[in-house]
């Protein structure tokens, strides 16, 4: 399958590739690693007139802690993620999920940035991100803005970014001390969209719970942010009856279609259960 | 647009519309059809091929995007001395039977060794989890990795006895 005709735009730094989006607006797209992209071009899903491959803009892959978060480039791999020391030690839900982002394969290409901008409601990082209070850094000529993960994906495959707008980094909040945090996932096989997947972030503070986020992913028109949830549980004792009554909740707040990964019912039933278990290891994690 | 990209250790160049995917690029311009297309949506890995050393799927990348790096194919794998161990470890143990993901699998091994010269069995049905296979049932593709690990320790092995 080929992808319609495009002229293609390389982009060597923040600045070019922003006017070479000031010129063209609407009709142009960024390709990052184009694991999503490329495919969407091929089935003609997608058939922009301008290409910009902002793959070799230098200092957007790296991964920073500064004060009070965790500066993600937008072209960080998902290897790289599932990699990193500084997610592995303080950053669960992430470190939960990057390993399961589709196959091994595509994760040494696809990009942070581009899964969030992609706002595929199967996608597996919006989930984590909204579980974690993240933003994203939207870069336009004019000027910057920071932006709530919660606000930026508005719609299946829509974000708020506007055509003149190019996402650099993702920032995501240090979790307080006693921190836990779980990505669990149901797939049919590996690289398959998620049947089911539930991110779940949560603090302890004075043997209560302190902060809990909760999303949802492949159940709803976009990633889905659990926030009853996740509020039953703030200040509630991390008991089983707690993780119970939350998971009610979240798969309430679940709105899953029957396809051929399983019935909606089916679906709404694993939300429950995977908010459940993903609770407990959560809690058991920042119990220490 | 003109490109020049390292094949298999050649400086190669080629005319290329930016919509070819690398695939089409490689088997079209470069003349190597040891890279299979498969599914062509992602999905079975038969396209592998390594760029700068990591395996990546070429129906998924545009041919533009390989301007001034290097790719490594299933051509690529053998050298003057021989088959590579991966290759010879394929056709001892039964590694495939219609071949048709076998390229795929192979450089997907092959870069694994590089990482980790002593593979689980796990560690080597994660890394080919990206790789569908409809004849062989994976366990001897397992085995496969698994004897060529073996080859290239021995070697090495045989390499520092002799230094």
């Amino acid at each position: 399958m080929l992808p319609s005709r495009f002229d293609y735009h390389r982009a060597s730094s923040i600045d070019e590739a922003l006017s070479i989006l000031d010129q063209y607006g609407e009709d142009a797209k960024v390709l990052a690693g184009g694991q999503s992209l490329i495919p969407l071009m091929k089935l003609r899903f997608a058939a922009p007139a301008h290409l910009i491959d902002i793959n070799p803009i230098s200092g957007l892959d790296s991964i920073e802690e500064r004060d009070g978060y965790l500066a993600i480039g937008a072209l960080v791999r998902h290897h790289q993620l599932a990699s990193s020391e500084p997610i592995a030690k303080g950053y669960p839900t992430l470190a939960a999920a990057a390993p399961q982002i589709a196959d091994p394969i595509v994760r040494n290409l696809g990009t942070t940035g581009g899964s969030l901008a992609h706002a595929d409601p199967a996608g597996d990082l919006g989930s984590v991100m909204l579980s974690m209070g993240a933003s994203v850094l939207l870069r336009s000529s004019a000027g910057e803005r920071v932006v709530p993960i919660g606000e930026f994906l508005v719609d299946t495959f829509t974000t708020s970014i506007t055509p003149n707008e190019l996402l650099t980094e993702i920032r995501v909040p240090t979790p307080p001390p006693r921190s836990g945090g779980t990505y669990l996932k149901l797939e049919r096989k590996v690289g398959d969209f998620a049947t089911v997947a539930v991110a779940v972030t949560l603090s302890l503070e004075d043997g209560a719970v302190g902060g809990a986020g909760i999303a949802l992913t492949g159940v709803g028109l976009k990633n889905i942010e659990a926030a009853e949830a996740a509020a039953s549980l703030r200040g509630a004792a991390p008991t089983d009856e707690a993780f119970a009554e939350a998971g009610h909740l979240a798969a309430a707040a679940s709105n899953p279609v029957s396809d051929v990964r399983g019935t909606d019912t089916y679906k709404r039933h694993m939300v429950e259960v995977y908010t459940r278990r993903g609770l407990a290891t959560a809690s058991a994690m920042a119990a220490g | 647009m003109e490109i020049s990209v390292t094949v298999n250790g050649g400086a190669r160049t080629a005319d290329v519309e930016p919509r070819m995917l690398l695939a089409h690029v490689i088997r079209e311009e470069f003349g190597l059809t040891g890279t299979h297309v498969g599914c062509d949506t992602t999905s079975c890995g038969a396209c592998t091929v390594l760029l700068d050393g990591s395996p990546v799927k070429s129906c998924t990348m545009f041919g533009v995007q390989a301007d001034g790096r290097e790719v490594t194919t299933v051509e690529g794998l053998a050298d003057a001395a021989g088959l590579h161990p991966v290759q010879a470890a394929f056709q001892e143990e039964h590694g495939l039977q219609c071949g048709f993901c076998t390229p795929g699998m192979m450089l997907v091994g092959s870069a694994l060794l590089e990482r980790n010269p002593d593979p689980s069995d796990d560690d080597i049905r994660w890394a080919i989890s990206g790789n569908l296979c409809r004849c062989t049932g994976y366990m001897n593709i397992v085995k496969a990795i698994q004897a060529a690990a073996k080859t290239k320790a021995e070697a090495a092995q045989a390499a520092a006895a002799s230094a």
